[in-house]
């Protein structure tokens, strides 16, 4: 039951989605290879040669894959896992693996299975639907499954292992996109999607200006990632990739700490398996204090200023 | 240019969703059903197109039973000018829906596919991606911006770190992310137009596409509820809390 993770990377560091792939991949009990397709991609290799339950790092070197878009990597994962007599392609429920395994798998023609939050047996998944409001459990008789795996139901695979790199041919340059520019969010905080502490914000902190001035001192406080909710992100207070649910990340750290999020059913299912949720908001009636371990009913512009106090002083 | 708009019928985003009791599935007897959220953003975002003057004809296509008219005419009454239902009861699950689309594709010869990213009900978040590799199109997958230039289009894409911006060659593969635009309400003389704009009926089978389900999904349950917890009175005794009952601080 062998099995293929295609590795996100930005050439120098494995994305931490790989390295729960690699934990999923695991449970269909064979060998694991990694797929690292870049430019000057030494160190993602090194890294994946290094992950404890990887067989072998399949390295392919192209000027075509500096960038990871989907059309170049597609192609060249469908000849990688059609010639490779695997069981399944796995990759993390990231938008780098949500972007690229569908595309590989209708390559392949068969069938992708998104968001994979547990695997009892090679064909047999668990995932989420109706945004995590019902789990559904999936059969596969198909010779090879292609899945993306939900980060945070898969612990990261650790190192300890010595895999062999061996180079594999690239694939066509399809010339069909390329990539004008990026802005990313600079952050010395934790990874959002691999915090061990979240600190969230919602409409209730009214503008862009309170979210940061209130949130940014308790998350440095907790040594906390930062996120937010659909709403807040909407109206401007922060960019995009702060945002958890269903459309946006999907976290599940030790402690999440909800600051004026009333609990969209959709912000819910983006949070809800974090293993202590602290809630603060006004309304007492908000639906985020029916999932809340710990519920503060108060306004916020005092309690998280005094929280931050308390804590720090402790 | 010719924009194509995939359309799917779903469960209302306002609908609680219960599991049958043989946990077949989800009860839909009865349930409100609407256009997906995503596909009502990716029929403005066409409809902005043709406002523009980028786009000479948006034509909204839906996958599925004759209860599909219904979600295509309210693609009508939005804006689009027609409409196509490849229409079969069978179950249709991505990749089928991909290969349906593709027919109608190579039919209908537009420049862009515009989609949402993925449908409120399988959450599966593959069609537009599964059409494109089938078309050997390029994709742009979340897009928060569309901006068609000379045989290409550049879309600005939320990605996990930000925004990424690609160029793709046309004709090409868009999914809509929540941010695009805020799609427009039908005013009630659009949607008595719609009743009249065209709405073609092609039967799935005569498309000669394998549309035969690949997974099958065994059962269905609720997860299991997290249990409330409790309020506390104050600041102090939530760090209480957090240091000594929780201890994850």
């Amino acid at each position: 039951m062998k099995t293929l993770v295609i590795a996100e990377h930005d050439n120098s560091r494995l994305a931490t989605a790989t390295l729960n792939a690699v934990t999923a991949a695991a449970r269909f009990g064979g060998d694991i290879d990694v797929l690292v397709a870049g430019q000057g991609c030494e160190g993602a290799v090194a890294q994946a040669q290094g992950l404890a339950g990887v067989s072998r790092v399949l390295k392919v070197e192209a000027a075509h894959y500096a960038e990871p878009l989907a059309e170049n990597l597609a192609v060249l994962a469908q000849r990688v896992a059609g010639e490779g007599g695997y069981r399944a392609v796995l990759v993390g429920a990231t938008s780098f693996g949500k972007n690229l395994a569908p595309r590989v798998a209708a390559l392949l023609d068969v069938a992708a299975v998104s968001d994979v939050v547990a695997i009892s047996a090679p064909g047999r998944y668990e995932r989420p639907i109706y945004a995590g409001n019902v789990m559904v459990a999936v059969e596969s008789d198909q010779p090879l499954d292609v899945l993306t795996v939900r980060t945070t139901a898969f612990d990261a695979a650790g190192n300890g292992g010595g895999a062999a790199a061996e180079t594999v041919a690239a694939g066509p340059d399809l010339g069909l996109s390329r990539v004008l520019g990026r802005e990313l969010s600079k952050s010395e905080r934790p990874e959002l999607a691999s915090a061990a502490i979240v600190v969230s914000g919602g409409r209730g902190l009214g503008n862009g200006e309170n979210y940061h001035r209130l949130l940014e001192p308790l998350a440095d406080t907790l040594g906390a990632a930062l996120g937010a909710s659909r709403a807040a992100v909407d109206a401007g207070f922060v960019p995009n990739d702060y945002q958890v649910g269903q459309t946006g990340k999907i976290v599940a750290p030790g402690l999440y700490v909800a600051v004026g999020i009333s609990g969209a059913i959709q912000h819910l299912a983006g949070m809800k398996d974090s293993k202590v949720i602290v809630a603060i908001n006004k309304d007492p009636d908000a639906p985020i204090f029916q999932v809340a371990d710990y519920g503060l009913v108060a306004d916020l512009f005092e309690t998280v200023p005094a929280l931050t106090t308390s804590l720090s002083a402790g | 240019m010719k924009i194509l708009v995939p359309v799917k019928r779903v469960v209302d985003y306002n609908v609680k969703v219960r599991v049958k009791s043989d946990q077949s599935g989800v009860e839909l007897a009865g349930v409100k059903m609407s256009i997906n959220p995503f596909d009502e953003i990716a029929i403005e975002e066409a409809v902005r197109l043709k406002e523009a003057g980028v786009a000479t004809e948006v034509v909204a296509v839906s996958c599925g039973t004759t209860a599909c008219q219904e979600t295509l005419r309210s693609a009508l009454a939005m804006g689009a000018d027609r409409a196509i239902l490849v229409e079969t009861d069978a179950e249709l699950q991505p990749l089928a829906v991909a290969k349906l689309l593709k027919a109608v594709a190579e039919r209908e010869q537009p420049q862009m596919v515009v989609c949402g990213k993925q449908a409120i009900d399988d959450d599966a978040n593959q069609t537009g991606q599964m059409l494109a590799a089938l078309m050997g199109w390029p994709q742009a997958t979340f897009a928060s911006k569309v901006a068609p230039g000379e045989g290409v289009v550049a879309v600005t894409r939320e990605i996990d770190g930000g925004l990424e911006t690609v160029e793709l060659k046309l004709p090409a593969v868009v999914t809509a992310d929540l941010r695009l635009n805020e799609p427009r309400y039908a005013t009630l003389p659009n949607i008595m137009k719609a009743k009249k704009k065209p709405l073609d009926v092609i039967a799935a089978a005569g498309l000669g596409a394998d549309i035969a389900p690949r997974l099958r999904h065994v059962r269905h349950a609720e997860p299991a509820a997290r249990k409330g917890g409790v309020k506390v009175a104050d600041v102090a005794e939530l760090v209480n809390k957090l240091r000594n009952e929780a201890k994850v601080i």
